[in-house]
C-alpha cells in the first residue's frame, strides 16, 4: 500500500488564524480541505508539504448565501452539498451539474468547492507514483527537466481538470482570496495562468475563502463533461454555457467556457459574443460551436486520443447550446454519461 | 422482468431435475461465506497482523532492460528501523509456474527485464521506513536495448531477453495441422482472410496481492498469501528456499478476486518467506496497485490472421489461424497460452481441417499469462467476427449460420478433444428468442444495432501443470459425533464460490444443511492437494472428489443405520438432517445419531474422495493443452447504440445463455455469468494494458501508460447494462450432479458480439479491441471516403514457422499422434503427456 509521508497537522478554527499559519509557514504548508486530491498526490510524492493545515474547522468557510442580488458560497462546501441542494438550480444549474459529476459519491462527500477550483493540473506523466516518475527520469512539473507531452516545450502542459471552474466561469463567478496581509477579489476567469506548473494566481499564503456570484435571474446554464465512464473519471473535455434570453428567444447575453483542453479553463469569448443578439438556431449554434472549439488545444496527456478530443469539442458546445435553447437532451446525455 | 425466466426457481425450497429431488443442489441459497464477506469479517492476507511483524517493500527496476552491475545497500541498512536488505544473490534459484519456463528469480541477480522487475527487498519495522530506505539502495545499471513489441522482438534477436526459447527473442513457436487445410480450401465456395488485433489487459482484482510469512515456533515455515494456487506456490517455495516441502505450509487466504492474476508463484511471496526465516519474525508485504500492474500475468496482446473456407450453406471446410503473441518479460504460463490461442476453435463449430501456427515473443514489459479465458478470448474474437462477415457475404442470418455448424455432444474434434454435452444450439436459440433478434438484426434504425457471438470453454484442464499421474483434486471428510461434517480440501476460494460448491455437494449427499458443514480449504497442511483455482476446474474436479467422499461416508452411515432400524440399506434416505426409511419415514434416526452408530460400528469416521480427469486421446506434442472432461458453451446477443458524429458507443442491453449442465447454486452461477459479461465488456470497450515509449533520442524508457485503478479504465456500475442471463441446464454426467463450468466461458462471446453489433449499427468493422469512439470515427471516415469501412490491422509480420506436426483428424483415420513426429511416436504414453515439460 502507498503510505503518506509524515507531516505536521494544524487545524485552525478561524480564517484569521489560518491566514496567520500560512503566513508563518510560507511554501512549507498546504491547506487541506477535502483531501481527496492532495492526499493521494502526497502518497505519490507529487507534493510533500511539511505542514497540512485543515480548513474543515473554520465554520465561516461552509456558509451559503443565496439571494436576489447574488450568491456567496464558502469554499469548504462539499460537492455533495452543492449537487444535492435544490437551491442550486435555474441560473446555477451548471454549477450543480458540474459538482454532481465530479469523481464518485464518496469523493463528493469529502471534496470541496474550493478544493476543486484549486485542483492541481493533471498529466499522464505527472499523476504517477514516485517510482514510475523515476523510471522516466521525472518531468518538468516535478523533479525533472523535460515536458514529456511536448519535449520541445519550455512550459509544462499539464491539464486543468476542474469541473466546477468552467461552470463557475460561465456563471461569471469571482473568488475572494484571504491572507494575513489582507484580501482581494478577482474574476475566476483571471485566477488561472496558462502554465501547468504555475497554474493558479493564489499565493501560498492565501486562502481561497469564497466564491461570489452576481444575480443570475433570467439566466439558464448547463455543464457537459466528457469522460470515459459514468463515474470516477476526471473530465478530459468540458463545456459550460450560460445565457440570458429575450422573450422572443434572442440571446441577450452569453458566456461559454471550455475546460480540460489546456492548462487552464478557457473562456470562449468570441463564440459568446457572436451569439449576442441572435436566436439559437441550427445555424448560429453550429457557428458558435465551430468558433468555440477553435480555442481547445488538447494534448496527448489525458485519457482518449487528443485528435478525437479536439474533434468532439464542437459537438459538446452544440449539446450545451441546444440544451439552453430548450431541446430535450436527455437521450444524448444518457448515452454519454450513463446517468438517468 | 417477464423474460427473466428462471427454470431453477421453484416455489418451495426444493429443486427437481430428472425426476430426482434435491434439497440443496439447484436451490438458490446464501453462499457459505456470504455473511463474513458482507459484514467485513473475511480475513484477507492484508488483514493479518502478528506480533513483532515487519514490513517488506521491493526496490524495482526503473529500466525496461538492463544489466545490474552493482548493488550497494549499506546506506539503507544503516537506516534506523531497517532490519534486513535482500538482493538477488540471497535467492538465486530460478522458478516459474511451468516446468519449461523456470525463468524467474525472486530478486533479479544480474538482468532486469521490465520496469518494475524487483532487484532488492527492504524489511523494516514500519512500512514507511522500508519505502524510504528503497531510495538509499544504490544500484548501478548498464542499460540494454529495449524491445517493446513482438515485431521488434522478431527483428531484434540480440540482446536476448532470455537465454532460452526458440531463438533470439522468440519464446515459443507452435505449428500443428489436423488434416490438409489446403484441400479444405480447395473444397470451399468462398475463402475469407481477416486480420484482428486483441489488445492486452489486466485482471484488476480489487484486492492487491499480499502475503505474510512466519517461522513457526517449531522452526517450520508458514505463509499466508492471496494466491489461487497454493499447491504450485508450495512447490516453488520448496525449490527456491531449498527446504523440504513438508516443512512449508501455504495457506491461501480468501482472494479478493483473482481472475488468473494470482496463479503464478510470485517474487514477493518468496521474498517474505526468506525474510521471515532469516529474521525469525513475521514479515508482511502488501503490493501497491502499481505493483499489481507489474505482476500482471494478464491477457496477451495477440495479432491474428484467420483464413477460413466455407461452403455456400456456411459449412466450414478448413481453417488456418496464425497468431503473434506479446509475452512480456517472462514465460509465466505463456507456453500454455500459445497453445490455448489455437486450441478451442474446433470445439464450437465443426471444422474438418485445421491448421494453427503460434509465435510468442519476449518483450520488455510485465509478463503476460492467464486471464479469465486464458488464451482463448483473442482467437474467439477473431473467429466470431469473421463468422459475422461470412454470414453477411453468404446472405445468411449469423444465428442460422451458426446453428447449421455447431458441434454435437460427445463429438471428437479435429484436434482430438472429446466433447461432453454440447448445448450451444439451445444457447443460440434462447438468446435469439429473448433478444428479439429476428426483429432487430439489420432492422434497427441507423446508430443502433445487435450482434451475436458464441464460445466454448474448458471445465478444467485435463492435465496438471507438472507431470504426475496423481489425482487433480482430493477431499477428506471428517464426520463428528456432534453431527457436524468437516471438509478438508486444497481448493482455493477466490470469490468464485468454491467453498460453497463443496459444502453444497456434501450437504446434498448427506441430507444436511450447508450450515452444518465446516470447511478447511486452501491450506497445504490441512487438506489434500487440489491443483488450484484456475482453468474452471474446481466445481467439476474438487466437486467430484467431494461427491465421492460424501458418498463413501453416506455408505458407512447407511450400513450402521440399516442395522439399527432393521431396514434394507437401499430404502434409506438422507434428508432434513435425518436418515429414514423411505417407505416409512417415521422409522428414522437423526443425522447425528447416524454418525454415532457408524462410529460405534466402524471406529472414527473419515472418508476421502479424489478426482482424476479421463485420459485424453490427443497424444501429439501440444495435445496436453485443451483437453477437458467437458466444455461449457455460451451465446450472447449485445445491443449497442453508436453516435455517428462522435463515435461514442453505449451498450444498453445484453442477453446471454450459458450451457452450464446444472447450476449448483443458481444465484452464484448467475453472478459468475454477470461478472464475466462485466469483464468482457471492459475488454470490449476500454481496458488496455498500454505502454509508452518516450522519444528515443531522449530516453530508453518503456513504461506502463498508467498503472492506476483510476486511469486503467474498467467499467463502473453505471457503465454496466441490463444483463438477461439464461442458464441452460442439461446435466452432463461428467460433472458433479451434472455441473459444468461457469466462471470463464460467458466472458468469451461478449467482445465479438459488441464488434458485430457496432457493424449492425453503423456499418463499420472494428477488427480489434478495445472498440473505442476514436476507432469508430476513423472507420466511419474510411466509409465516407469510399474505402473499406474498417479499423484494424492490415499486416502480419513474417515468422519462420516450423514444419507443422501433421495429425490426421479422427475421420481420416488418425490415432491422435502426429505422423511426422517419429521420435515422439516411439515414446510410452506417460511421456507423451509430459507436454509442458517437453
Amino acid at each position: 500500500m502507498m503510505r503518506l509521508p509524515l507531516f505536521e497537522f494544524r487545524a485552525p478554527r478561524t480564517l484569521e488564524e489560518a491566514a496567520r499559519i500560512l503566513d508563518g509557514e510560507k511554501t512549507n504548508a498546504m491547506p487541506l480541505a477535502g483531501g481527496t486530491d492532495l492526499l493521494p498526490n502526497m502518497k505519490r510524492r507529487q507534493q510533500v508539504p511539511r505542514t497540512l493545515m485543515s480548513l474543515r474547522h473554520i465554520q465561516s468557510l461552509s456558509h451559503v448565501e443565496l439571494g436576489h442580488s447574488g450568491a456567496r458560497l464558502g469554499a469548504c462546501l462539499t460537492l455533495a452539498d452543492i449537487a444535492g441542494d435544490p437551491r442550486f438550480r435555474n441560473g446555477l444549474t451548471a454549477l450543480a451539474q458540474a459538482a454532481s459529476v465530479v469523481a464518485t459519491p464518496q469523493i463528493r462527500n469529502m471534496a470541496t468547492l474550493g478544493g476543486n477550483i484549486c485542483l492541481d493540473t493533471r498529466c499522464n506523466y505527472y499523476d504517477q507514483s514516485y517510482e514510475w516518475r523515476k523510471s522516466i527520469n521525472f518531468c518538468l512539473k516535478k523533479d525533472g527537466t523535460t515536458c514529456w507531452v511536448a519535449p520541445g516545450s519550455s512550459k509544462c502542459m499539464a491539464v486543468s481538470s476542474t469541473d466546477t471552474a468552467p461552470a463557475l466561469m460561465a456563471l461569471g463567478a469571482r473568488v475572494r482570496l484571504v491572507s494575513r496581509s489582507g484580501e482581494r477579489e478577482m474574476p475566476l476567469s483571471e485566477l488561472y495562468n496558462n502554465d501547468g506548473i504555475d497554474y493558479i494566481k493564489r499565493r501560498p499564503d492565501e486562502i481561497l475563502a469564497e466564491v461570489v456570484l452576481d444575480s443570475l435571474q433570467g439566466w439558464k446554464s448547463t455543464y457537459w463533461k466528457l469522460r470515459r465512464r459514468g463515474s470516477f473519471d476526471f473530465p478530459v473535455l468540458s463545456v459550460a454555457a450560460a445565457a440570458r434570453f429575450s422573450k422572443n428567444g434572442v440571446v441577450e447575453d452569453a458566456r461559454i467556457a471550455v475546460g480540460s483542453a489546456a492548462c487552464r479553463p478557457l473562456v470562449a469569448a468570441e463564440a459568446a459574443e457572436y451569439l449576442q443578439g441572435r436566436p439559437l438556431n441550427q445555424e448560429t449554434i453550429a457557428e458558435a460551436a465551430t468558433v468555440a472549439a477553435r480555442i481547445a488545444k488538447p494534448l496527448d496527456n489525458t485519457d482518449f486520443d487528443m485528435t478525437w478530443r479536439k474533434r468532439v469539442t464542437a459537438e459538446f458546445v452544440t449539446y450545451a447550446l441546444r440544451e439552453l435553447r430548450g431541446d430535450d437532451m436527455r437521450p444524448v446525455n444518457l448515452l454519454l454519461t450513463r446517468h438517468q | 422482468m417477464p423474460e427473466e425466466k428462471d427454470s431453477t426457481k421453484s416455489t418451495d425450497s426444493h429443486s427437481k431435475a430428472n425426476g430426482h429431488e434435491f434439497r440443496v443442489i439447484g436451490v438458490p441459497r446464501r453462499r457459505v461465506d456470504a455473511r463474513a464477506k458482507v459484514t467485513g469479517q473475511t480475513r484477507f492476507a492484508d488483514d493479518i497482523f502478528l506480533p513483532r511483524m515487519a514490513h517488506c517493500k521491493l526496490l524495482r527496476s526503473p529500466h525496461p532492460h538492463a544489466r545490474i552491475r552493482k548493488i550497494d545497500a549499506s546506506r539503507a541498512l544503516a537506516c534506523p528501523g531497517v532490519y534486513l536488505v535482500l538482493t538477488g544473490k540471497d535467492l538465486p534459484i530460478q522458478y516459474g509456474i511451468l516446468p519449461v519456463s523456470q525463468d524467474e528469480q525472486a530478486l533479479c541477480v544480474d538482468h532486469v527485464r521490465h520496469v518494475g522487475d524487483p532487484v532488492a527487498a527492504v524489511i523494516a519495522r514500519e512500512e514507511l521506513t522500508a519505502f524510504e530506505a528503497l531510495d538509499l539502495i544504490d544500484v548501478e545499471y548498464e542499460v540494454l536495448k529495449t524491445i517493446s513489441n513482438p515485431e521488434e522482438a522478431l527483428a531484434t534477436p540480440e540482446p536476448r531477453i532470455h537465454e532460452y526459447g526458440e531463438e533470439g527473442n522468440i519464446h515459443k513457436l507452435v505449428a500443428l495441422e489436423f488434416g490438409n487445410v489446403e484441400e479444405g480450401f480447395a473444397e470451399a465456395d468462398e475463402i475469407f482472410e481477416d486480420s484482428f488485433f486483441y489488445q492486452g489487459n489486466t485482471h484488476l482484482p480489487i484486492e492487491q496481492h499480499a502475503a505474510v510469512a512466519i517461522k513457526d515456533p517449531d522452526g517450520k515455515l508458514t505463509i499466508w498469501s492471496s494466491t489461487q494456487t497454493p499447491h504450485y506456490l508450495h512447490r516453488a517455495l520448496a525449490k527456491v528456499l531449498e527446504m523440504p516441502a513438508a516443512h512449508i505450509r501455504v495457506i491461501a487466504t480468501p482472494n479478493g478476486g483473482g481472475f488468473g492474476g494470482k496463479s503464478d508463484p510470485f517474487n514477493h511471496e518468496i521474498v517474505v518467506a526468506k525474510a521471515a526465516l532469516v529474521l525469525d519474525r513475521p514479515v508482511k508485504i502488501c503490493l501497491t496497485r502499481e505493483e499489481v500492474f507489474y505482476c500482471h500475468r494478464g491477457r496477451h496482446p495477440v495479432l491474428m490472421k484467420f483464413k477460413t473456407g466455407v461452403k455456400k450453406d456456411g459449412t466450414i471446410t478448413g481453417m488456418h489461424l496464425q497468431t503473434l503473441i506479446d509475452g512480456g518479460a517472462y514465460g509465466s504460463y505463456g507456453v500454455a497460452s500459445t497453445f490455448y490461442c489455437g486450441a478451442l476453435q474446433t470445439t464450437t463449430y465443426h471444422i474438418p481441417r485445421y491448421r494453427y501456427e503460434g509465435c510468442r515473443t519476449f518483450t520488455n514489459k510485465p509478463p503476460c499469462g492467464p486471464k479469465r479465458g486464458h488464451g482463448t478470448p483473442q482467437p474467439r474474437f477473431g473467429q466470431e467476427v469473421q463468422l459475422d462477415k461470412i454470414a453477411e457475404k453468404l446472405k445468411m442470418d449469423p444465428a442460422d449460420l451458426r446453428l447449421g455448424i455447431v458441434e454435437s455432444s460427445n463429438a471428437m474434434t479435429a484436434n482430438f478433444f472429446r466433447l461432453g454435452t454440447v448445448n450451444l444450439a439451445e444457447c443460440i436459440r434462447r438468446v435469439v428468442q429473448l433478444s428479439g433478434w429476428k426483429e432487430k438484426f439489420r432492422k434497427l434504425p441507423e446508430g443502433r444495432g445487435v450482434g451475436l457471438a458464441c464460445s466454448a470453454y474448458l471445465t478444467g484442464a485435463g492435465l496438471p501443470i507438472y507431470w504426475n499421474n496423481m489425482p487433480h483434486s482430493g477431499v477428506q471428510l471428517k464426520f463428528d459425533r456432534s453431527g457436524g461434517v468437516t471438509i478438508f480440501c486444497g481448493a482455493t476460494e477466490i470469490g468464485q464460490g468454491s467453498d460453497d460448491v463443496l459444502a453444497g455437494i456434501v450437504a446434498e449427499v448427506l441430507g444436511i444443511d450447508t450450515f452444518d458443514v465446516r470447511l478447511f480449504t486452501g491450506d497445504t497442511d490441512l487438506g489434500p492437494v487440489d491443483l488450484g483455482s484456475y482453468s474452471s476446474r474446481v466445481t467439476l474436479m474438487a466437486g467430484n472428489a467431494a461427491l465421492q467422499a460424501a458418498e463413501r461416508g453416506k455408505a458407512l452411515l447407511a450400513e450402521a443405520v440399516a442395522e439399527k432400524l432393521a431396514v434394507p440399506r437401499e430404502r434409506l434416505r438422507f434428508a432434513d438432517r435425518r436418515v429414514f426409511d423411505s417407505t416409512a419415514p417415521e422409522k428414522s434416526v437423526t443425522f447425528q445419531e447416524a454418525i454415532c452408530l457408524a462410529e460405534a460400528r466402524f471406529g472414527t469416521i473419515g472418508t476421502v474422495g479424489s478426482y482424476t480427469p479421463p485420459k485424453s486421446p490427443a497424444l501429439y506434442k501440444g495435445g496436453g493443452v485443451g483437453p477437458s472432461p467437458t466444455y461449457s458453451y455460451s451465446a450472447a446477443v449485445v445491443e449497442v447504440e453508436v453516435n455517428a458524429t462522435t463515435g461514442w458507443i453505449a451498450v444498453p442491453k445484453i442477453w446471454i445463455a450459458h450451457d452450464i449442465g446444472r447450476a449448483l447454486n443458481p444465484p452464484l452461477a448467475r453472478g459468475q455469468v454477470e461478472g464475466s459479461v462485466y469483464m468482457g465488456l471492459g475488454e470490449a470497450l476500454m481496458e488496455e494494458q498500454e505502454f509508452r515509449r518516450l522519444p528515443k533520442r531522449l530516453s530508453h524508457a518503456l513504461v506502463h501508460k498508467f498503472p492506476s485503478i483510476l486511469e486503467y479504465k474498467s467499467p463502473t456500475s453505471l457503465d454496466m447494462p441490463d444483463v438477461i442471463t439464461e442458464l441452460i441446464e442439461e446435466p452432463d454426467p461428467r460433472g458433479p450432479f451434472g455441473a459444468k463450468e461457469v466462471g470463464q466461458g460467458p466472458l468469451l462471446p461478449i467482445m465479438p458480439a459488441v464488434a458485430n453489433a457496432v457493424y449492425d449499427a453503423v456499418g463499420v468493422r472494428i477488427d480489434e479491441v478495445p472498440i473505442t469512439p476514436e476507432k469508430i470515427m476513423k472507420a466511419l471516415a474510411e466509409k465516407k471516403a469510399g474505402r473499406e469501412p474498417r479499423f484494424g490491422p492490415s499486416h502480419f509480420p513474417h515468422v519462420n514457422w516450423p514444419e507443422p506436426l501433421r495429425v490426421p483428424p479422427p475421420w481420416e483415420g488418425g490415432d491422435g499422434n502426429a505422423v511426422n513426429d517419429v521420435a515422439r511416436r516411439a515414446k510410452p504414453r506417460p511421456e507423451k503427456e509430459k507436454v509442458l515439460a517437453s
